[in-house]
C-alpha cells in the first residue's frame, strides 16, 4: 500500500536550532533516505520551496483569484513529502517517526486510493 | 522481417531456459540472472534488425557467459586479491556452450519460480523476481506495471537476490516434504501479478494488461510442468475464467461495473471454453483446493448468458465448500450474497450481521458494502444508502469508492 507523509515544520523552530543540531538532523534526513530507498520502500518525494513562494489559486465565479501564502495560515506549514510503499500502516508510521520533522512538529501519514478496483 | 513483438515474445519464453542453463554451470544466482538480462536486451536491440540466429538458447547463453567472463576479468584485474574468492563460473565452462546448450528446458522455469518465491524473499521481491528472471521482463517493464520508479524496482530486484544467496537456496527442487507449501507460495505470486493487472481500472490499463497476459503465460507454463498439480491448473483456470470479464468490467469511463449489469456479449467466450474444460478436469480428482474451488465459482457465473440464469444454488454450495477448504470472513461475506439470492436477503443479512464482531473484518468496506446491497434488496433505501457511504469511506480503491458513492447518490433520488 501507498502512504504520503506529510512533513510540517515552523519557522520558529529552525530559527532558534543550534548549528550542530541542524548538522545532526540534515544527517538523520540522508539516512533515512538511505534506508527507505535501499528498502525498495521509496517512489517519491521532495522538500518544498520556502512558504513565502506558495501561492494559493481560488476559481471564483469563473475567475481565478491569486494569493500570496498556503490556503490555511498557520504557525506550522507544509515544508515536504515522502510517497512511500509499505507492507503494512504501522510500517508507515514507524518510518514516519523516523522523520526529524516528527520529533518538532509533525508528520502526517495519508493512504493513497489504489487505482483499482475489485469486482463489486 | 521478424517483428520486435515478435522478438519480444520469444525472448520472454527463452529467459528461464538461459538462466536455468547458465545456473546450472554453477553461477551464482544474482550474477547470472544480470548476464541473463544483458544479453535478452542484446537480442532485443539485435535480432529485429539482424534476424533470428538459428539457435536463439544457444546465441542468448554465449552472450550471458562472455558477459560473465568478461566481468569476472574485469573483476580480477581490478581486485586480484579478492577475485579468487568470488564465486562465479569457470570461464572455460562457459565459453563454447554445445548448440543444444540450452538442456532440459521443462525444468528449469519450475526451479526458477522456486528461487524466486523463496520464503527468505518479501513479497514484493518476489514478485519482481518472479517477472524478471521466469517472464524475461526488463526491470523497466516491471516499473511501470507496478507504477513505481525504476530505481526502486531494481533495488527490490537486487535486495532479493541478495536474500536469495544468504539464504543458500539452490537450484534444485525443495524437499518433498517442503514442496506443497513451497508451491503454495508460487501459486500466491502468480495470483498477486494476475491481480494487479487485473484489478486496474482503465486509463493506465495498457501497461497492466500485461501483467495479467503475464500471470496467465507463467500459469500456463507451470501446468505444463505439474500437470498433476490440481491446483495449479485451479488458479488457471480462475485467472482464464476471470479475466474473460475484462472488457465488460469497466464503463468507457473506467468505472466498476458489478458482475450483474455487464454486457455478457463481451465477455472472452475462447477464453471461458478453456477455463471450463480446465475445472471440469480437476473437479473430477480426489482432493480439491481453494483455487479449484474459486474457478469452480468463476465456472458456474461463465456459464449463465444472462445475470438472472445465475445457479445461485451451486454458488452457494460452493462457497460452503471453500469456507471449510480456506476459512475466512470474506468467504462468508461472499456466501452471504450468494445465499441471500437463494433464501432472500433477510438469510443474507442474518449471516452479515453474524460477522460483525469478527476483528478481521472491522474497518473492512465489504462488510458494509454487502450490507448495503442486501438492505437495497430488502426495500431499506435509507439503510442501504447509509451503508454505500459507510462503505466508500472504508475502501482504498479510488474506483470502488466512486461506485459506491453513485449507488448510494442513485438511492438518493429514488
Amino acid at each position: 500500500m501507498k502512504y504520503l507523509l506529510l512533513i510540517y515544520s515552523s519557522p520558529a523552530n529552525w530559527a532558534v536550532l543550534p548549528r550542530t543540531e541542524l548538522d545532526g538532523l540534515l544527517g538523520e534526513y540522508a539516512a533515512f533516505n538511505k534506508e527507505v530507498t535501499e528498502s525498495g520502500e521509496h517512489l517519491d518525494g521532495a522538500r518544498l520551496a520556502d512558504v513565502s513562494t506558495a501561492r494559493t489559486v481560488q476559481v471564483r465565479g469563473g475567475r481565478a483569484d491569486v494569493t500570496d501564502g498556503p490556503y490555511i495560515e498557520y504557525k506550522e506549514h507544509l515544508a515536504g513529502y515522502y510517497i512511500v510503499e509499505c507492507e503494512s500502516a504501522e510500517r508507515a508510521q514507524e518510518l514516519a517517526a523516523k522523520i526529524p520533522n516528527a520529533r518538532y512538529n509533525a508528520v502526517e501519514v495519508w493512504p493513497l486510493m489504489a487505482a483499482g478496483g475489485q469486482d463489486m | 522481417v521478424t517483428g520486435p513483438l515478435q522478438v519480444e515474445g520469444l525472448l520472454r519464453e527463452l529467459a528461464p531456459q538461459v538462466l536455468g542453463a547458465v545456473l546450472r554451470r554453477g553461477a551464482d544466482f544474482g550474477v547470472a540472472e544480470d548476464a541473463v538480462q544483458e544479453a535478452l536486451l542484446a537480442a532485443a536491440v539485435r535480432w529485429p534488425e539482424q534476424g533470428i540466429p538459428d539457435s536463439p538458447a544457444g546465441w542468448l547463453i554465449t552472450v550471458a557467459a562472455r558477459k560473465l567472463v568478461d566481468w569476472r576479468r574485469r573483476e580480477t584485474a581490478r581486485r586480484p586479491k579478492e577475485a579468487a574468492a568470488v564465486d562465479w563460473v569457470p570461464a572455460d565452462d562457459l565459453r563454447s556452450p554445445a548448440p543444444d546448450a540450452a538442456g532440459p528446458a521443462h525444468d528449469d522455469s519450475l526451479l526458477l519460480l522456486f528461487l524466486c518465491c523463496h520464503p527468505a524473499l518479501p513479497r514484493p521481491a518476489q514478485v519482481a523476481l518472479t517477472l524478471r528472471a521466469v517472464g524475461g521482463l526488463t526491470t523497466a517493464e516491471i516499473a511501470r506495471a507496478f507504477l513505481v520508479p525504476e530505481t526502486t524496482m531494481a533495488r527490490r530486484i537486487t535486495r532479493g537476490k541478495r536474500r536469495i544467496t544468504q539464504a543458500g537456496a539452490r537450484f534444485t527442487l525443495p524437499r518433498a516434504a517442503e514442496r506443497p507449501q513451497r508451491l503454495a507460495a508460487i501459486l500466491e505470486v502468480l495470483y498477486l501479478i494476475f491481480n494487479e493487472g487485473y484489478t486496474a481500472s482503465s486509463g493506465t490499463a495498457l501497461q497492466r494488461r500485461d501483467l495479467t497476459v503475464e500471470a496467465i503465460r507463467l500459469t500456463r507454463a507451470l501446468r505444463d510442468q505439474a500437470p498433476q498439480e490440481g491446483e495449479v491448473a485451479g488458479l488457471l483456470a480462475l485467472m482464464l475464467l476471470t479475466d474473460a470479464r475484462r472488457d465488460a468490467r469497466t464503463d468507457a469511463r473506467g468505472a466498476l461495473v458489478p458482475l450483474a449489469e455487464q454486457d455478457r456479449s463481451r465477455w472472452d467466450y475462447a477464453q471461458i471454453a478453456e477455463g471450463l474444460s480446465l475445472v471440469a478436469a480437476t473437479l473430477a480428482e480426489r482432493t480439491v483446493g481453494p483455487y479449484q474451488v474459486q474457478a469452480a465459482i468463476a465456472a458456474v457465473h461463465a456459464e449463465a448468458t444472462q445475470a438472472q440464469d445465475t445457479d445461485w444454488l451451486q454458488i452457494a454450495g460452493l462457497y460452503r465448500l471453500l469456507e471449510h477448504l480456506d476459512p475466512n470472513p470474506v468467504v462468508t461475506l461472499n456466501r452471504a450474497v450468494a445465499v441471500a439470492m437463494v433464501d432472500g436477503p433477510q438469510a443474507g443479512l442474518a449471516m452479515v450481521d453474524a460477522l460483525d464482531d469478527d476483528p478481521r473484518l472491522a474497518h473492512h468496506h465489504r462488510l458494509a458494502a454487502v450490507r448495503a446491497h442486501l438492505l437495497e434488496m430488502t426495500g431499506d433505501l435509507p439503510g442501504a444508502r447509509a451503508c454505500y457511504e459507510q462503505a466508500a469511506r472504508a475502501t482504498a480503491s479510488a474506483p470502488e469508492q466512486d461506485y459506491l458513492r453513485t449507488r448510494a447518490a442513485r438511492l438518493r433520488e429514488r
